[in-house]
C-alpha cells in the first residue's frame, strides 16, 4: 500500500541527478535503503495503517463499556462471530484491549514515531548522506513490516488474538486452557514481537553509529538539535532494555511451547495438576517491566525533543536552558531503567524493594519538572507564530504536565495500593504518554511534511481543527477517568454492572465515550489532510518555518546524499533565534534567525549556551 | 434508542466539522497573503485567544468533574491504617492541584500573550542558571516530603507480623471467584498445596489432610471479619495471577500461583455502621433510584442494592474477570464468634463428601464447568 502511495507522489518529479546508480521502481519505492524513504514508509505502516486499527479498537470497547450488553450492529460488522447478535462477547473485549494497548505502545508510539523521525532527521539534522548504513535500515524496516503483517494475521485466527492483557502475564498467557486468545493468538504475538525487536535494535544502532559518527565538519555533541539528542537517548535505552523483553518473550515461548517452568509453578486449571514447578510469575513481571519502562521513555523522549525543536522554531526564541534540557535528557534515561519496579509495588515482590522503587520513581519527576518549566520559559516573550506542529507542542505540554503530575500518586508505593491496576492509572498513563507522545507525533508530521512531501505542506486550517476536537477530547475522556479510578474501577473489566457501587459511574463512562468517538473521528480529518496534501498540497519555501536546521538547506526535491554538492559545514548550535548585537540589531539584517551553517559574523559573540 | 441517539450526535458532529473546514476556507479566499499554508497573525491572533479559551476549559472541567464526581469516590476508610492512606492522598492531590493550577495557566497564558505578529521582536533568552536551579530545588524539596512519609506509611502498612493476636485468614484465588480459609481453633492454617486437591473428597483448596493444622480449618464463601481485631491475609492463587482488592479498606496484594503474598489490616468499622455513613447513604438512594429506572426498562441486574464491602479481583485473569468477587462483612466480636461457631471445620466437610451431597464440591465443579464452557 505504501509502494502505491509513494508512486503518485514521486512520480511528479522523476529525476535522475546525475546520478551514479540506477534506481527501479523497486529499489526506490520498495527496497529502498534511503533515508527520506524508510521514514516515509515507517510513518505509512505504522502511523495511519497500526494507529488506525490500534485507535478503531479502543473505539469499540469504549463502546462496550458505555453501554454495557448492548447489541450494536457494527460490533457484528467487525467482530462477526464475537459479537453474535451484535453484543460483545467477553473474551473478545480482553482481546481488544491487549491488542489495543500492544498496538499503540510498540506498533504506533515506538516503531511509527522513532521509525519516521529517528529516519527523517538524524541524516538531515547532522549533516549525513545517509544513514551509516543504508542495507541494515532496509532490514529494520522489513522486520518491523513483517512484525506488523504477523500482529494483524494474529486477529484473525480461530480462537482469536492474544487477550492477557499487553503485558501478558504468565500464567494467563502461558495456558490455552486459561483462555482461548492464549493459543495461537499468543504463539503469533510472541513471534511478532520477537521480530519487532529484532527490528528495533537494528534500527536503534544504527541510529546510534549514525549520530557518533556522520556528523558533519563543526557539528559537536552540544550542537546537536534536542531532536537528535532525543532520538540518540532513545536509541540507547531502546538497545538497553528491548533485548531482556526478547529473553521474557523466549522463556514464555519455551513454558508455553517445551514445558518448561521459568514463570510457572503449582497450577491446577480444569480439574487436573500442571507439571510446572519452581517457575514465578513474579521474574517474569521483573523482565517485562525492565523493558516495559524505559518503553514508556522510548515512545516520550522522540516526542520531547520534536517538541523543543518545534518549540523554539515557532516562537522564534532559543529553547531555553539547552544544557539543563540535554542533561535531563540523560537523567531520564538513566533512571528510566531503575524504576520499573514501580509497576509490581503488589505484585508479592518484597516491600523493600518497593522503597526502592518508590525512591528512583519519584526522582524522576525531577528532570521532567525541569523539563516542563524550561518549556514555558521558551514560550515567554516569545514570537509565537501558532501553526498546527505549534499548536501539537503546548499541547503536549499541557498534558504531559496534568498526567505527569499523577505520577507523583502512582510513584508512591503506600498511595498506588488502591489506585493500582484501576482506571486512575489507565487515565494517568494515557495522557502523560499516549496523548503527549501522539501530540508529539503529529507536531512533528505537520512540521516536518514539507521536508517529506517535496515542499508540499499541510492545510493548516484542517490542521487546526483536528488540534482543537482532539485537544478538548483528549481532557473530555482523560479528565473524568481519573475520578472512575478514584471510585476503584477496576481495568480490564469487561462490564462494571456486576458491581452496584459502580452503578452511578455509568454515565461517566458514557460522556468519556462520546469524546473518544468524536476524537477518532477527528482523526479522520487529520488522514484526509495527510493523503489529500501529499497530492495537492501547497508547495512552501524551501524554509517554511524559518528554522535553523540543517535539513531546511537540502533541496526540496529528495536526492540520494541529501544535498548536492558538498556537505553544509556547522558553525553555530541550532537556537539562535532572535539573536542580535549590542544595538539590537538582528544578526543578519531583517532576518530573525540563523541557520547553523551560517559563519560566526562580525563582533558577533558565540553564545551556546 | 441509545444507538441512533448516539448516531445522529456524530452525524451532526461530522457536519459540523465539514462546515467548518468551509468557512476556514472561505475566510482564506478573502486575504491573499493568507493563503499560504504558514500561520499569519490572523492564525496567531485566532488560535491565542482559543488558547486561552483551552485554559478556562481546562479550569471549567476540572471543577466540573470535582463538583459532580467527587460524590462517587470511596466513603471513608473502613480499616485502621486507612485514613493515614486518604491523608496522605489528599496532601499529594493538593500538591497537585496547586503546580496544575499555575503551570497552565502560564503555559497557555504565555501561549496567548507572546501571540506573534509580523515584525515583533522576541527575547533571545538562553539561558539562568539560578531560576534553573530554583525549579530544580523546589521539586526536590516537595518530592522529598512526600517520598518520606509515603515510605513511612508503606513500611508501617506491609509489616505483616503476628503482633496483637492477629486473625489468620487465607484468600484464595481461582477463575473465576474467591474463596477464604480461617485458621480455625488453633488460628493456624494447615499445610496446603494444588497438588494435594481432591475435588472427590471435596479437598478443593488442596489441605494437607494429614498436617493436624489442618483438620479444624474452616472453609467459607463469605468473608466474615471481626471489627477491630488485625487481620493477616495470606493468598494462594492456583491457577493465574489475581489480585485481591478490598477498595474500602484500602488494601490490596496480587494472588500468586506458586507463592504465599501476604496483606495486613486491621477492620475499624462494621458492615451494619457504614450502611449509617452519610455518604454511603446518600450513594445507595442514588444507585437505588438508577436501579428503579433500569428495573422499569426490564434490565438485568436492577435489584435493589444494600451497601456491602467486597473483594474484587483486580488482575486480568480470563474471560469472567469482571465478576470475579466475594462479599466481606464486618461484624462485631459476639456476632463473629456466633457466625464462626455455625461453620463446618474442614474434617467435617471432607467427611460429609463421601455422602456426595456436600456443597463445596458441587460448586467447585461448577467453575469448572464454566471453565470448559468458555474453551
Amino acid at each position: 500500500m505504501s509502494a502505491v502511495a509513494h508512486e503518485h507522489v514521486d512520480g511528479h518529479a522523476h529525476d535522475d541527478h546525475g546520478h551514479h546508480h540506477k534506481e527501479t521502481f523497486i529499489t526506490k519505492y520498495i527496497f529502498s535503503q534511503d533515508h527520506k524513504m524508510i521514514a516515509k514508509q515507517y510513518l505509512i505502516t505504522g502511523v495511519l495503517v497500526m494507529g488506525f486499527i490500534g485507535i478503531a479498537m479502543s473505539l469499540i470497547f469504549r463502546m462496550q463499556l458505555a453501554w454495557p450488553g448492548e447489541s450494536f450492529a457494527i460490533f457484528e460488522t467487525f467482530l462477526g462471530k464475537w459479537a453474535p447478535g451484535g453484543v460483545m462477547d467477553a473474551d473478545v473485549y480482553l482481546a481488544l484491549i491487549t491488542m489495543h494497548g500492544t498496538i499503540m505502545v510498540f506498533f504506533v508510539l515506538t516503531a511509527g514515531l522513532s521509525g519516521t523521525f529517528s529516519n527523517l532527521l538524524i541524516p538531515l539534522q547532522i549533516g549525513a548522506r545517509d544513514m551509516a548504513s543504508g542495507f541494515l535500515n532496509m532490514v529494520s524496516y522489513w522486520l518491523f513490516f513483517v512484525s506488523t503483517v504477523l500482529m494483524v494475521v494474529s486477529l484473525f485466527v480461530e480462537a482469536g488474538p492474544a487477550a492477557a492483557g499487553w503485558t501478558i502475564y504468565p500464567p494467563l498467557s502461558a495456558l490455552p486452557m486459561a483462555q482461548p486468545g492464549s493459543g495461537l493468538g499468543m504463539t503469533l504475538w510472541l513471534l511478532s514481537m520477537t521480530i519487532f525487536i529484532a527490528s528495533s535494535l537494528l534500527g536503534s544502532l544504527n541510529y546510534i553509529v549514525t549520530v557518533l559518527n556522520l556528523r558533519t565538519k563543526g557539528m559537536s555533541m552540544t550542537r546537536l538539535p534536542l531532536t537528535i539528542w532525543a532520538f540518540f537517548v532513545t536509541a540507547i535505552i531502546g538497545v538497553i532494555s528491548f533485548p531482556v523483553l526478547l529473553s521474557a518473550g523466549l522463556l514464555l515461548l519455551m513454558d508455553r511451547s517445551f514445558g518448561t517452568s521459568f514463570f510457572l509453578s503449582d497450577i491446577f486449571i480444569q480439574g487436573e495438576v500442571l507439571h510446572y514447578q519452581g517457575g514465578s510469575p513474579v521474574l517474569y513481571e521483573h523482565l517485562f517491566w525492565f523493558l516495559g519502562h524505559p518503553e514508556v521513555y522510548i515512545v516520550l523522549l522522540p516526542a520531547l525533543g520534536i517538541t523543543s525543536e518545534v518549540m523554539a522554531t515557532n516562537a522564534r526564541k532559543p529553547i531555553f536552558g539547552y544544557r539543563a534540557m540535554v542533561a535531563s535528557i540523560l537523567a531520564i534515561a538513566f533512571l528510566s531503567t531503575i524504576v520499573w519496579g514501580h509497576h509490581m509495588f503488589i505484585s508479592g515482590m518484597n516491600p523493600f524493594l518497593g522503597s526502592v522503587f518508590t525512591f528512583t520513581t519519584l526522582l524522576i519527576a525531577i528532570p521532567s519538572a525541569v523539563k516542563a518549566f524550561n518549556y514555558i520559559t521558551t514560550l515567554w516573550k516569545g514570537n509565537l507564530q501558532l501553526n498546527p506542529a505549534m499548536l501539537f507542542s503546548i499541547g503536549l505540554v499541557s498534558t504531559f504536565i496534568t498526567g505527569g503530575l499523577t505520577g507523583i500518586i502512582l510513584g508512591d508505593s503506600t498511595l498506588d495500593i488502591n489506585v493500582h491496576d484501576t482506571y486512575f492509572v489507565v487515565a494517568h498513563f494515557h495522557l502523560v504518554m499516549g496523548i503527549s507522545a501522539l501530540y508529539g507525533l503529529f507536531a512533528g508530521v505537520y512540521h516536518w511534511f514539507p521536508k517529506m512531501f517535496q515542499g508540499r505542506m499541510m492545510n493548516k486550517n484542517l490542521g487546526y481543527i483536528h488540534f482543537w476536537i482532539t485537544a478538548i477530547c483528549a481532557y473530555g475522556i482523560f479528565f473524568p477517568m481519573h475520578f472512575v479510578g478514584m471510585a476503584g474501577v477496576p481495568r480490564r473489566y469487561y462490564e462494571n454492572t456486576a458491581f452496584p457501587m459502580f452503578d452511578e459511574l455509568t454515565n461517566v463512562q458514557v460522556l468519556m465515550t462520546v469524546f473518544a468517538i468524536i476524537a477518532g473521528l477527528a482523526q479522520l480529518i487529520f488522514v484526509y489532510n495527510f493523503v489529500n496534501s501529499i497530492f495537492y498540497g501547497k508547495r512552501g519555501p524551501l524554509n517554511p518555518w524559518s528554522s535553523n536546521t540543517l535539513e531546511w538547506t537540502a533541496p526540496q526535491k529528495h536526492i540520494h546524499g541529501n544535498w548536492p554538492g558538498k556537505i553544509p559545514e556547522v558553525h553555530r548550535w541550532a537556537y539562535d533565534y532572535s539573536k542580535t548585537y549590542e544595538n539590537g540589531e538582528y544578526i543578519i539584517q531583517g532576518q530573525d534567525f540563523v541557520p547553523q551553517h551560517i559563519p560566526l559574523q562580525e563582533n558577533e559573540e558565540e553564545l551556546n549556551h | 434508542m441509545t444507538t441512533l441517539l448516539v448516531l445522529t450526535v456524530l452525524v451532526l458532529v461530522a457536519i459540523a466539522i465539514w462546515q467548518l473546514t468551509k468557512i476556514f476556507e472561505l475566510s482564506q479566499l478573502r486575504v491573499d497573503a493568507s493563503k499560504s499554508e504558514i500561520a499569519n497573525d490572523s492564525d496567531n491572533r485566532a488560535n491565542g485567544y482559543l488558547l486561552f479559551l483551552f485554559l478556562i476549559f481546562i479550569y471549567g472541567i476540572t471543577i466540573f468533574s470535582f463538583a459532580k464526581y467527587t460524590k462517587v469516590l470511596l466513603p471513608e476508610a473502613a480499616s485502621a491504617h486507612g485514613g493515614e492512606y486518604d491523608t496522605l492522598m489528599w496532601v499529594s492531590f493538593a500538591v497537585i492541584f496547586f503546580v496544575q493550577t499555575i503551570t497552565q495557566a502560564l503555559l497557555h497564558y504565555f501561549g496567548y500573550k507572546y501571540r506573534g505578529e509580523k515584525g515583533k521582536k522576541a527575547l533571545f533568552y538562553a539561558d539562568n542558571d539560578r531560576l534553573e536551579f530554583i525549579w530544580t530545588i523546589i521539586p526536590v524539596i516537595v518530592l522529598a516530603g512526600l517520598i518520606i512519609s509515603g515510605l513511612y506509611y508503606w513500611t508501617e502498612i506491609m509489616d505483616v507480623n503476628e503482633e496483637d493476636d492477629p486473625l489468620i485468614v487465607e484468600l484464595y484465588a481461582q477463575q473465576f471467584n474467591w474463596t477464604a480459609r480461617y485458621g480455625g481453633q488453633d488460628n493456624v492454617l494447615g499445610d496446603a498445596s494444588v497438588r494435594l486437591i481432591d475435588i472427590n473428597r471435596a479437598n478443593v483448596l488442596g489441605l494437607d489432610e494429614s498436617d493436624p493444622n489442618a483438620t479444624d480449618d474452616i472453609i467459607v464463601k463469605e468473608l466474615y471479619l471481626p471489627v477491630g481485631r488485625k487481620v493477616n491475609f495470606y493468598m494462594r492463587s492456583q491457577d493465574v495471577l489475581h489480585s485481591a482488592y478490598m477498595p474500602h479498606f484500602r488494601a490490596q496484594m496480587n494472588c500468586v500461583p506458586g507463592m504465599i503474598t501476604q496483606f495486613s489490616f486491621t477492620p475499624t468499622i462494621t458492615t451494619e455502621e457504614m450502611r449509617l455513613n452519610p455518604d454511603v447513604v446518600d450513594k445507595v438512594k442514588r444507585t437505588n433510584q438508577l436501579r428503579a429506572k433500569w428495573a422499569a426498562e426490564g434490565r438485568p441486574n436492577s435489584d435493589p442494592w444494600e451497601f456491602d464491602y467486597v473483594l474484587l479481583c483486580n488482575k486480568i485473569c480470563g474471560k469472567s474477570h469482571y465478576n470475579m468477587q466475594m462479599k466481606i462483612v464486618v461484624v462485631t466480636e459476639e456476632e463473629y464468634n456466633d457466625w464462626m461457631a455455625e461453620q463446618k471445620t474442614f474434617t467435617e466437610t471432607l467427611l460429609a463428601a463421601n455422602g456426595g451431597e456436600e456443597k463445596a464440591p458441587l460448586e467447585n465443579m461448577e467453575t469448572t464447568e464454566v471453565v470448559a464452557i468458555n474453551e
